[in-house]
């Protein structure tokens, strides 16, 4: 079983990496983009048995380690 | 005094700590984050700067979790003086022993150099031997050293004193180097026994290295 998943800093937390991007895409036309945020993935092959362990496994390393939850947000996607 | 500074793989400021304090007549200890204690007559843990673990994943992410970080826990929970610097800074963030976070800085580069800072708290263990509104200059290295708390947060800061330094111009004026909060430069715990900056005061510890400020900083741990 797979787990994904998405780090980005939370809303309302300036994301420099985003703005830089969306700086660099305005500068070559790309006109329409009203937002970027840069996060990161992390996938995790897992031994778990269901989803629903597998996903409250993953909550916690989130919690503790994956995400600092001061800044980030995080959201899990189990695919099998 | 005594002086445990703590080493993780990838610290490389231990050395220039342990000068620094031994410069200023304390005893000191390297200790490798493997060790599950700290030496029980411990006055003071140093968490060193560097790049703990690479700054995989986040700066100070991984080591948080390192065996040595529950001895330092516990020492800092018993009111024992700990100091972070730079990487140690964010170890300490990351292990929530000091409030707050540090980003990326807001410009994306590595800063590398000396920065003026402005001493917004001195009626604590560590920089009693300074002067409210007293601007130092003590190198910077950091790249992600933009500190950043939310607004509740902040302001509990500012009500309980726990705002160190401002970061700032020779004059004093606010001059914001990597898009911290406020400027802030460094921050300690409610109960002030838990300190953490992003500048070096132990790179600075002569004139000769550009600045002998460092020493008035550290000074302050070896007042009673």
């Amino acid at each position: 079983m797979k787990a994904i998943v998405n780090v980005f800093l939370k809303q309302g937390v300036l994301d420099s990496q985003g703005k830089a991007v969306h700086h660099a895409l305005d500068s070559l036309k790309f006109d329409g983009v009203n937002d970027v945020r840069v996060g990161k993935q992390i996938v995790l092959d897992l031994s778990a048995a269901d989803e629903a362990s597998a996903k409250a496994e993953v909550t916690e390393m989130c919690e503790s380690l994956l995400a600092n939850t001061v800044i980030e947000d995080y959201a899990i996607e189990i695919v099998s | 005094m005594k002086v445990s500074i703590i080493q993780f793989p990838g610290t490389n400021c231990e050395y220039d700590t342990q000068y620094a304090f031994e410069k200023l007549g304390a005893t000191t200890e390297l200790v490798w984050h493997k060790e599950t204690k700290i030496a029980d007559d411990t006055d003071l843990v140093v968490v060193a700067g560097g790049f703990s673990y690479g700054d995989y994943l986040r700066s100070g992410a991984i080591a948080r979790f390192s065996p040595v970080m529950q001895a330092v826990e516990a020492h800092a929970n018993r009111g024992g003086k700990v100091l972070g610097i730079c990487n140690g800074f964010q170890v300490l963030t990351e292990s929530r022993l000091l409030p707050g976070a540090l980003k990326r800085n807001e410009h994306l580069h590595f800063i590398s150099r000396h920065h003026h800072l402005k001493i917004a708290g001195n009626e604590n263990a560590f920089l009693n031997k300074l002067c409210r509104d007293d601007v130092v200059n003590i190198p910077i290295a950091h790249h992600d050293g933009n500190y950043y708390i939310d607004p509740d947060g902040l302001k509990a800061l500012y009500d309980n004193d726990q705002v160190l330094l401002h970061y700032c111009d020779a004059e004093g004026n606010v001059s914001n180097p990597n898009g911290s909060v406020d400027a802030i430069a460094g921050v300690c715990n409610a109960a002030k026994n838990v300190f953490g900056l992003m500048p070096h005061p132990e790179r600075a510890m002569e004139a000769i290295l550009g600045s002998a400020d460092g020493k008035a900083m550290l000074e302050g741990f070896f007042a009673s």
